[in-house]
């Protein structure tokens, strides 16, 4: 129990007020429950979620700025989830995401406390945390979009175009984009998975390119070669990065 | 399948008809001339008037491959001519041959010279004959496109009816239904009136939307009060961050359109607009007359739904399925009589119809 003085502690999510207001409601029959925040929007989630580190944590799916699952990409796994939303649709994802449990609205207090029981049981029994979820929190065939990123409380959107490339560091990816670089938790390979391979290869151990970027490919060395990206960055190609860069190229050329 | 070779029926009638036809044409052409009896005659018309109804059954071939609809007149005879020049001079060859098989039979003697003069009738014949059966096949040609398109027509109708019935079907969005369910749960404890308002409010679209299938269209004021309960029940889920502005020609309030066409709109720019913002957003909806697309002097009903979004909200699914739903319709149902448009400028999302203004009771 990670909760000072037995209380547990929670953070409800969603952007329609009513929403908020059933969760707020089911949970006084509750007074070992504080909720320690409501947020209306995907940023204040993850802001909120950072400073207060809650235990359990009411997620709405569909929401401005942010969506449940990209929230959750970016809090990590550290807290109970219980998702709610209307549709079932996402209710696969949900539970690749290790989420508790996932209410559909309307739900009432019945339905609520078997999804508060099992929230418990997470909390109490440290389960271990999830896998890398980067990758599950898209569905089966669909490229990311967009990639969220998290410095502090700050959450920055990084549009797939605008992505240049990308570099391993450790246990993070190191995303470059219009001369910043962000850092992500996340591995390099999970990232690959995530990005439509039309538009983005894995030339390098550490390194994945926006192929739009690719202005020349030059010699180095021995085996290996440098990729000259269109803003002058050298990033280093191996032989099978070269191999794959090559036939990518060719076809499109 | 070859028109008449395939049905047994068709062939007999096409082989009595062509006998009577050749029979009758080479009695007044040669019977005097030739000045041999009946019998003689029937001996040799009757066998070659049949080989060559057979080989006018090709011309059958030529005319599927020269149609009717895009050729010349010029692109259709010379083909057709030279195709009946061919194919009566090999019957004239084989008339000869007929004829000089004949003269070896005694009372025959000197049959193949009269023939022989008169290769040039034969010949003119043929090609009289073969052009015969061009035009009766260019007539089974018509009758079979015309026979097809109607078929196609209908199918296209069913089509139509079918994807407009699919449509209206998909237009309640079940994320709408839950999440008002939801509200309503959430007012029953707190405010128990407002609870109730919005149960009316949402039952009031239900009821609306669930009469409209057997509508093929409906009074312009009948959608707008659709949209009323919808936003009234958006209204209490949104609260503040919806805003609603309407300018409305009431001239125009009996024009009849398509039903649940403009309820979309606005259902999108909730779900896309005002749902992604945090400080909430605002939706404008202008309906009015205006002139036809071609300057013509009809007039039509112009709709436009304007909101705010933000360009950089989360990806939803389904997004834009109900645009291209009511762009769908309105090209079924108007043709380019109706246009559609939607643009993005910066936080402004704008979509325009206009479609023909027809009142109740005329129809277009």
């Amino acid at each position: 129990m990670t909760a000072t003085g037995g209380k547990i502690r929670a953070v409800i999510v969603d952007d329609e007020d009513l929403a908020r207001q059933v969760v707020r409601e089911l949970l006084e029959a509750h007074p070992e429950i504080e909720v320690a925040a409501e947020c209306a929007n995907g940023f204040e989630a993850v802001k909120a979620v950072t400073e207060l580190k809650p235990d359990l944590l009411f997620l709405d799916i569909q929401m401005p700025k942010l969506d449940g699952f990209e929230v959750l990409e970016l809090i990590g796994t550290d807290m109970a989830v219980i998702f709610a939303t209307a549709y079932d649709q996402h209710a696969l994802r949900a539970f690749e995401v290790h989420a508790v449990d996932y209410l559909l609205k309307p739900f009432g207090a019945e339905r609520f406390e078997q999804a508060l029981a099992r929230a418990r049981q997470r909390i109490g029994g440290k389960l271990p945390p999830a896998t890398d979820l980067k990758a599950s929190t898209r569905a089966p065939g669909e490229f990311a979009e967009r990639i969220v990123v998290r410095d502090g409380t700050r959450v920055h959107i990084i549009p797939i175009g605008k992505l240049d490339y990308a570099e391993a560091q450790d246990d993070y990816v190191a995303l470059a984009s219009e001369g910043k670089k962000h850092l992500k938790q996340q591995t390099i390979s999970s990232l690959e998975t995530s990005l439509d391979p039309a538009r983005f290869l894995r030339i390098h151990r550490s390194y994945i390119v926006n192929l739009e970027r690719v202005t020349k490919i030059e010699p180095y060395g021995k085996d290996t070669h440098l990729s000259i990206l269109s803003d002058g960055t050298r990033l280093p190609v191996s032989r099978s990065g070269y191999g794959r860069l090559r036939s990518v190229l060719d076809q499109k050329a | 399948m070859h028109p008449i070779l395939g049905y047994p029926r068709r062939l007999g009638l096409y082989l009595i008809t062509w006998l009577i036809l050749s029979e009758l044409l080479f009695y007044v052409a040669t019977y005097h001339h030739f000045g041999i009896d009946k019998f003689e005659s029937g001996l040799f018309f009757f066998p070659l008037s049949l080989f060559y109804a057979f080989i006018c059954l090709s011309a059958w071939y030529s005319c599927r491959g020269i149609p009717l609809e895009d050729t010349s007149f010029m692109g259709m005879l010379v083909p057709h001519l030279l195709a009946a020049l061919i194919v009566a001079s090999f019957w004239a060859a084989t008339a000869r041959a007929l004829a000089s098989a004949l003269s070896r039979l005694p009372s025959l003697q000197g049959f193949d010279q009269k023939v022989v003069r008169d290769i040039p009738v034969f010949v003119a014949m043929g090609v009289l004959l073969y052009l015969l059966a061009v035009a009766m096949f260019y007539v089974l040609l018509a009758q079979e496109a015309s026979r097809e398109a109607e078929r196609r027509e209908s199918q296209a109708r069913v089509l139509a009816r079918d994807a407009e019935l699919r449509a209206l079907k998909a237009q309640v969005n079940p994320h709408f239904l839950f999440n008002s369910l939801h509200s309503i749960s959430a007012l029953t404890s707190s405010d128990p009136k407002r609870a109730r308002e919005m149960c009316i409010a949402l039952a009031d679209f239900l009821r609306a939307t669930l009469g409209l299938g057997e509508k093929a269209l409906i009074p312009l004021e009948e959608e707008l009060s659709l949209i009323h309960s919808f936003l009234a029940v958006e209204k209490i889920r949104f609260g503040a961050r919806l805003k609603m502005e309407e300018q409305i020609d009431p001239g125009i309030l009996d024009c009849m359109v398509p039903p649940l066409i403009l309820q979309p709109l606005v259902e999108n720019a909730v779900v896309h607009g005002v749902a992604n913002l945090t400080e909430g957003g605002w939706i404008q909806l202008r309906v009015g007359a205006s002139h036809g697309p071609n300057g013509s002097n009809e007039s039509n009903v112009s709709i436009e739904v304007e909101n705010r979004f933000d360009p950089e909200a989360p990806a939803r699914r389904k997004s834009g399925v109900g645009l291209a739903n009511v762009r769908q319709r309105l090209d079924t149902r108007y043709g380019t009589n109706a246009s559609f448009s939607v643009d993005k400028d910066g936080e402004r999302f704008h979509v325009g119809l206009t479609l023909p203004a027809e009142r109740q009771g005329v129809h277009a």
